[in-house]
């Protein structure tokens, strides 16, 4: 697909960048390259996945040192430039510690690492990141994580409805986030966050292709 | 350069929900501790730290806290400060 390019950032106890990787290479031919945490040079990707898995061992809070990462701190630029970033569970969680989200990602409400197909209802189209044509208005994606239950405030979740920034909700909470939420994006609809994997539900052999959308669309400017 | 020792306490905020807590106050029960109305888990951090007095000290927990110790969406921090 030209030379559209799709940065994986790697921190160490990242665990999901390779599988994120071959969904966008394998299943979609769009062109990978891994990202250091240490290097802030983005110039040359075009949009920006934070994969899932335990950055800096979740140690403090999950996220909270990544956020620190030179990589982190050269994110704000390409956001503001409108480029798209995705979050992936742990990416969601270290999207919503550096501020790029609003809220907070905390434990489960029964503390039990889950690990399951969810369905999820889209709710907002903000940013074209679940767009299929209109064919479904329920997907369903694989979860795990053990601190998934996104929290905020009051206020904050009145902005999240008001601007239409709910992206995903559950259809049977699992973990009991506030108002179901499994993703949000930002205002301008170009940085998504959610717990769910759509990399692992990229190929019918391994139960389904729902997360297709999300990553193909990585490549819409 | 004065040398202080800090001790800061992060806690969930009252309204948050403290599943660990919760688990844990129903593992002290089934030990039989009696009268236990509530429980809830938080975090101390322990930092030795030089400074020019007491104030420019406070300044830089205060950064800490905020920045890094705490994630001020869901947690509340406190700490106290002694000289060495």
């Amino acid at each position: 697909m030209d030379n559209f390019t799709v940065g994986v950032v790697v921190f160490p106890g990242s665990n999901c960048d390779r599988d994120v990787s071959w969904a966008l290479e394998g299943c979609l031919d769009i062109r990978t390259k891994y990202l250091w945490h240490e290097s802030s040079d983005l110039s040359d990707v075009d949009a920006i996945v934070l994969p899932g898995g335990f950055s800096y061992g979740d140690y403090l809070r999950c996220g909270a040192i990544a956020r620190f990462s030179p990589l982190i701190n050269a994110l704000d630029e390409f956001v503001k430039s409108g480029k798209r970033v995705l979050g992936i569970c742990n990416g969601f969680q270290i999207l919503t510690e550096s501020g790029f989200l609003p809220g907070a990602l905390t434990a489960n409400k029964n503390l039990n690492f889950i690990c399951d197909d969810v369905e999820l209802d889209i709710i907002s189209s903000k940013g074209g990141w679940f767009n299929n044509g209109g064919q479904k208005q329920t997907i369903k994606l694989p979860i795990a994580h053990g601190e998934g239950r996104y929290h905020c405030d009051s206020d904050t979740l009145k902005k999240l409805v008001d601007n239409e920034l709910i992206a995903l909700r559950y259809k049977n909470n699992p973990n009991g986030s506030s108002f179901d939420i499994a993703g949000i994006t930002n205002e301008k609809g170009n940085v998504l966050g959610l717990m769910p994997h759509p990399e692992r539900a990229c190929d019918e052999t391994i139960g389904g292709t729902d997360g297709l959308f999300t990553l193909k669309s990585l490549i819409l400017k | 350069m004065d040398q202080f020792a800090v001790k800061v306490f992060v806690r969930l905020r009252p309204s948050v929900l403290d599943p660990a807590g919760e688990a844990t106050k129903s593992a002290s029960i089934k030990l039989g501790a009696e009268g236990i109305k509530s429980l809830r888990i938080g975090k101390m951090i322990e930092v030795k730290i030089e400074g020019n007095g007491e104030n420019e000290v406070r300044e830089k927990i205060n950064l800490l806290c905020d920045r890094l110790f705490a994630n001020t969406v869901i947690e509340d921090y406190e700490y106290s400060l002694e000289k060495l």
